[in-house]
């Protein structure tokens, strides 16, 4: 993974945290408009790899760790199928509503539905982060 | 000749696509009416679009649909996607470097 040109390289730098922040925006928006827990999340990890196809693995300049990563995905998986338990257990089915629903086109509104595109959210993005880094560490391996 | 035949093929049939599109599809912004015994006239698509804001109290009527109607099947994406992701690392971190 040698990385690319430096006009790659500082455009993507420069582009990284804006293609972040639409990809939250588009999750936490995900009742509202058009998108959703599935599509921010692959924008936000569209980012990532967009930083590490740019600069390559050794050297790029975010923080990564395997491990939080592995956590933050097991986390989004247990509080959707948690969220689900919670609605049997007050009654209204699984992924029943137990939040308020709300006024309509509030960004608070729609019961469960923000917590789960969330959820999902970050499920997502760390699921396609991690599949990329570890595609990309196994090159890095063969190639040495 | 080697040329010609699949550039003729492609119009052909991009032609008969083209056609069935234009004369058979529904018009842009409705969709098939069921028409099964005493489900007449009663589309799911039309109920859902009307219900869906009041019962979900999501603006995004494929969110309440997603999450709401067959949020099941959602989360059982989810944890397909889990696993998947699982099988590739264990594929492709399973040995690891000198790190």
């Amino acid at each position: 993974m040698a990385g690319m040109t430096t006009i790659v390289r500082t455009i993507s730098r420069l582009l990284f945290p804006f293609m972040l922040l639409f990809g939250v925006y588009v999750l936490i928006h995900g009742h509202l408009t058009p998108g959703g827990g599935f599509q921010g999340g692959v924008i936000i990890a569209a980012s990532f790899v967009m930083i590490w196809l740019a600069y390559g693995l050794e050297q790029s300049p975010i923080g990564f760790k395997l491990f939080r990563t592995e956590v933050l995905e097991a986390i989004g998986g247990l509080v959707i199928v948690a969220v689900g338990v919670v609605g049997i257990v007050a009654g209204v089915g699984v992924l029943g509503h137990v939040l308020p629903l709300g006024t309509l086109g509030n960004l608070f509104s729609g019961g469960n539905l923000p917590l789960l595109n969330i959820c999902v959210g970050i499920e997502v993005a760390a699921s396609l982060i991690l599949v990329f880094y570890a595609m990309l560490r196994k090159i890095a391996w063969d190639e040495k | 000749m080697r040329r010609v035949v699949p550039f003729v093929a492609v119009l052909v049939v991009g032609f008969i696509l083209l056609f069935t599109v234009v004369n058979y599809l529904p018009p842009f912004g409705s969709f098939p009416q069921r028409k099964l015994g005493a489900f007449e006239n009663q589309s799911v698509g039309q109920r859902i679009l009307e219900n869906a804001p009041r019962e979900t109290g999501s603006a995004n009527v494929v969110t309440s649909v997603v999450w709401d109607y067959r949020g099941y099947d959602t989360m059982g994406e989810c944890t397909i996607l889990f696993t998947a992701v699982c099988g590739v690392l264990m594929l492709f971190l399973a040995t690891r470097g000198e790190e």
